[in-house]
């Protein structure tokens, strides 16, 4: 491919970032050294460059965690580094909210402005950063900035944050129950503030499955996962082999956990059955969904786990590479995964002959960049081949043409760590928990207004209620106003419909979902109005803009909430109504991906359930003041 | 046998909208419509780029799926029951036009009012346009921070015309995001990968890297884009300054096809005139040796051979026209 570059150049900096992660280039014609001035046409790199798309990602990574922002020079020498139109890449890098392409502050605090930290009160924290601190948009200089962000995936202890700071040593780590003074510590250089991940609230319970070792054993000890019992599910899945983890993975129906609910015994029977080379497995881990936090913390707390699901699944399948799509802005699960992945090479558990029974397999950690819809599997696929995160047709269906076209499963974090039990213990052991239609246990994020926000893990069956009371329940005094079960994507349930079961079918009867396992309390105190408001504004920004019924629609979707919000509206309160209605049918109807399908699905419910808006009228039709 | 042999393609057998149709197997659906003379609208489908299927003003309800299809791409099944022209069906139709229509200025787009009338969109729904973005701001917005709208206005994408080089410009305030013209500039055609989608949502839109101007891109002038942009956006500077100063006049055009003399290749140019001057030159679609495409010289050569040799239009009243082997100078 002959390509055209600009005249612009990278620093010795931003070289030695990309370097860093692509290697040293190893011809002139690719380490940028034939300048423009002379020849703007760099000659053919050939198809090892070419068959590295995928490493674009990881190198927009480094150089914006060294300098804090992409520079068209630095892009340049990717795009050589790389063989790919600088223009494509520009496209791919735009794509994504954490790179930036004017200069940046080193120090960022990025503060949630999502609905469970919303249900806390960190609208007033905002206002007085806003008051203090700038105004939290992209485009302010200085030598450090706060920006907003969508859920930060640490719910339970809202209000959010996340602090990243750019250098030679980059440093980026979570911030809990963030006040402006903590902002305003972190903006002037303070560092360390003490994250910890800390025992969930069921702690002790032996009833745990899946979080039985969160908080108790260590998460960077191999030694310790494999005392508390692990790794014998791997070993017994070599005993009983491939056909025999496919049996009890269909036997225990077990239904994936990232919110589409598919069989997870036969998406990886269909990758087994391809004749097609080679095969992958994907663990998505990009848990961007608001109110959605449980992956985080499995990630955090038992790293291990993951590994060692994931290995059996490639057993089963024959998968020959495994991937963990992991979001940006969890820095410590980041980590703790990477440790993790390390420790499993030293030790035999992955590699070129895991555990001496001839199984070669390896896991690469693959960090997203400010992208809910990289969540869609397609989307993550393209993400992760670096393309522009845009969800692809389906069919075909992952488990034919997937991650590089191949056949590929993609699963959850939590239906992974689901796998060892159902393998150690049997598929018909595993179904024998929980009800017909929803067999297991499921892990809930319960959070906004209760006693103790966190990660639950029940028996499906158990009812919204019950949840709720686990959870301490709202504040003495206080009563639920409403329940948003499974997120932005989800829908609302009323105070009268707390009994219903935690099940699929439950959940249908109340036209809700599990979705993502999200439980949002909120109380009499929280203005829904505005939680809707936000809810629209979060699918205008996340919308990957590919199709015009999303990439318009959410947009009208939200100008026309801001207007019953402030009760100022176009028409009549039933023509407003009847075209937010419209506005939702074409999302749902006519959409390519789930995001357009169900940005509306909030909405629409808390519309038909929730007495909002009521007094709503025409801008011309309200009384002069 | 062979499958792709059109002679010997294996028949499906489907119904839309109540009628039987069979149509070779690896058809799509829209192409089983119009073999029914069902007239369903498209914009970002063109018969020679790979289907996108990104505009979904195309979309039917096919029996048994639980969203509706874009007709453009979704290839035929044997027994598939389709409606084109149902209740679901309309609605989303007239609401991506709407959409279309109410943020984006599509009075150049073929058919767009006719389909609106058809759907009964209105695009006024929204209320008063937004004001048009000042030069730059949508070539600057970062992914995932929108500027809340209190939804007083209906945002636009309307800004400035990009005018930064002597062929052709760019008025992005017509842009449909179609995706046509990348894929012409990439694999589809032109291998230049000059122009991609940059941003996200709302604010995606066509840019080379950086958004720097067309002379500091890779872009090499071949025009592809402008001959498969469905909405003006991409447009001929020679056109656009007549619709600038008001002479553009469609009727008053004569067009004839010719040979393209520069090179060897042999591609079929459409050469358009008004007042005997020649205003663009275009290529037919389904032309074997182009399929629409050209290069700069077959494109933007006439505006040389014009300046030096006026005469050469007059053979276009009667047939083809010759355009001699001129030197192409470079684009400023
Ligand atoms: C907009 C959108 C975002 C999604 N985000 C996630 C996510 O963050 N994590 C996840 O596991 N699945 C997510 N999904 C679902 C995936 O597409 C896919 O169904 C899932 O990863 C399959 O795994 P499972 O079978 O184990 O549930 C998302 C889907 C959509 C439409
Ligand atoms: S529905 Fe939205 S997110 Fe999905 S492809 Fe369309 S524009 Fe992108
Ligand atoms: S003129 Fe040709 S090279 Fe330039 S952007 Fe258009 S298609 Fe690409
Ligand atoms: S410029 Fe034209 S061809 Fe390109 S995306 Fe926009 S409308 Fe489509
Ligand atoms: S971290 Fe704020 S809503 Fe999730
Ligand atoms: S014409 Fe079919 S989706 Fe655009």
């Amino acid at each position: 491919m002959d390509l055209h570059y600009t005249q612009a150049t990278e620093t010795p900096h931003e070289r030695a970032a990309v370097d860093a992660v692509l290697g040293p280039a190893d011809s002139t014609w690719s380490t940028g050294d034939r300048r423009a001035e002379t020849e703007s046409h760099s000659a053919h790199a050939g198809h090892a460059a070419r068959s590295q798309r995928d490493r674009l990602l990881p190198a927009l990574h480094a150089v914006a965690r060294r300098i804090g922002w992409i520079s068209e020079g630095a892009l340049n020498y990717i795009s050589r580094r790389l063989t790919i139109p600088p223009a494509e890449a520009y496209g791919v890098a735009s794509f994504y909210a954490l790179f930036a392409f004017e200069p940046r502050p080193k120090t960022v605090v990025h503060v949630c402005e999502d609905l469970a930290c919303k249900a806390v009160g960190s609208d007033a924290l905002i206002a007085e950063l806003e008051r203090t601190a700038g105004p939290g948009e992209p485009q302010c200089g200085g030598a450090s900035m706060w920006l907003r962000s969508p859920c930060l995936g640490l719910c339970e202890r809202a209000p959010a944050g996340l602090l990243t700071v750019a250098g030679d040593e980059p440093h980026d780590e979570p911030l809990e129950f963030v006040t402006a003074l903590r902002v305003a510590a972190a903006l002037e250089g303070k560092r360390d503030f003490g994250f910890a991940p800390t025992q969930p609230p069921q702690h002790g319970d032996p009833s745990l499955r899946l979080l039985r070792r969160v908080g108790t054993v260590d998460p960077a000890s191999l030694d310790a996962y494999r005392a508390a019992g692990g790794f014998r599910a791997l070993r017994r899945a070599f005993d009983i082999g491939a056909l025999g983890v496919l049996r009890e993975m269909t036997a225990s129906k077990l239904m994936g956990r990232g919110g589409a609910a598919f069989p997870t015994g036969r998406k990886w029977e269909a990758v087994a059955r391809e004749p097609e080379r080679p095969h992958f497995i994907v663990c998505n881990a990009d848990e961007s969904e608001p109110g959605t936090f449980k992956d985080r913390i499995i990630m955090e707390s038992d790293p291990f786990a993951l590994i060692e699901a994931m290995t059996i699944a490639a057993l089963a399948a024959t998968c020959d590479f495994g991937y963990i799509y992991i979001r940006g802005e969890y820095p410590l699960a980041t980590r703790r995964i990477e440790h993790a992945l390390e420790a499993a090479r030293a030790h035999g558990m992955l590699g070129d002959d895991i555990m001496g029974r001839g199984l070669r397999f390896d896991i690469e950690l693959r960090r997203g960049a400010g992208a809910y819809i990289c969540g869609e599997e397609t989307s993550l696929f393209n993400s992760l081949e670096g393309y522009r995160g845009e969800p692809r047709n389906k069919p075909p269906f992952p488990v034919q043409k997937g991650l590089f076209r191949k056949p590929t499963i993609v699963n959850n974090v939590e239906t992974l760590i689901n796998v060892p039990d159902i393998v150690l213990h049997g598929g018909d052991a595993y179904a024998a928990i929980g009800v017909a239609d929803s067999t297991g246990t499921k892990l809930f994020c319960v959070c906004g207004n209760v006693a103790k926000p966190g990660v639950y893990e029940v028996a499906f069956g158990a009812t919204l209620r019950e949840l709720i009371e686990l959870a301490g329940g709202v504040a003495a005094g206080h009563r639920v106003q409403a329940v948003l079960l499974g997120g932005a994507a989800g829908a609302f349930a009323t105070p009268d419909e707390l009994d219903a079961p935690l099940t699929f079918a439950g959940m249908r009867a109340i036209k809700a979902t599990l979705g993502s396992g999200v439980i949002m309390v909120f109380d009499e105190t929280v203005d829904l109005e505005a939680m809707l408001v936000r809810i629209a504004a979060f699918f205008r920004d996340e919308s990957c803009g590919q199709c015009v019924p999303c990439r318009v629609g959410t947009v009208r979707q939200q100008e026309l909430l801001a207007r019953l919000a402030a009760r100022r509206l176009h028409g009549s309160p039933d023509e407003e109504r009847s075209l937010l209605a419209e506005i939702g049918q074409v999302m749902r109807d006519a959409s390519i991906c789930g995001l357009g399908q169900t940005a509306s699905s909030a909405v629409e419910s808390a519309l038909a359930k929730l007495n909002l808006f009521s007094s709503a009228v025409p801008v011309d039709e309200r009384t002069p003041v | 046998m062979s499958v792709s042999d059109p002679g010997f393609a294996r028949q499906v057998t489907l119904q839309i909208d109540e009628r039987s149709i069979d149509v070779p197997e690896g058809s799509t659906i829209l192409e089983a419509c119009r073999a029914l003379a069902v007239d369903t609208p498209t914009l970002c489908y063109l018969e020679n780029l790979t289907p996108v299927n990104a505009c979904r003003v195309c979309v039917v309800e096919l029996e048994g799926s639980r969203t509706l299809v874009p007709a453009c791409s979704r290839k035929v099944e044997g027994g598939m029951k389709i409606k084109t022209d149902s209740e679901r069906v309309r609605t989303s139709r007239k609401m991506v036009l709407e959409f279309l229509g109410s943020s984006v200025d599509v009075s150049l787009v073929s058919d767009f009012s006719r389909q609106m009338q058809r759907y009964g969109s209105n695009p006024k729904r929204y209320g008063d346009a937004a004001k048009p973005a000042l030069a730059g701001t949508r070539d600057g917005a970062v992914a995932g921070h929108h500027h809340a709208s209190d939804g007083q206005t209906a945002s636009t994408v309307a800004q400035p015309v990009k005018i930064d080089n002597e062929l052709y410009v760019r008025d992005y305030s017509k842009c449909i995001l179609c995706y046509k013209c990348v894929e012409a500039c990439g694999t589809d055609a032109q291998n230049t990968f000059a122009i991609a989608v940059a941003g996200r949502g709302f604010d995606a839109r066509i840019s080379t890297e950086f958004a720097v101007e067309l002379p500091d891109s890779a872009c090499v002038y071949c025009g592809n884009c402008i001959g498969v942009c469905p909405t003006g956006a991409l447009m001929f500077s020679s056109e656009y300054e007549m619709r600038d100063a008001g002479t553009w006049d469609e009727n008053k055009q004569v067009s004839a096809d010719t040979i393209c003399s520069y090179c060897g290749v042999g591609c079929t140019l459409t050469v358009h005139a008004q007042d005997n001057k020649i205003v663009k030159v275009t290529s037919p679609a389904d032309q074997d040796v182009t399929h629409g495409h050209l290069c700069i010289k077959g494109r933007f050569g006439w505006q040389f051979v014009q300046q030096r040799d006026p005469s050469v239009l007059d053979g276009l009243a009667n047939g083809p026209v010759v355009l001699d082997d001129v030197e192409v100078p470079a684009p400023a």
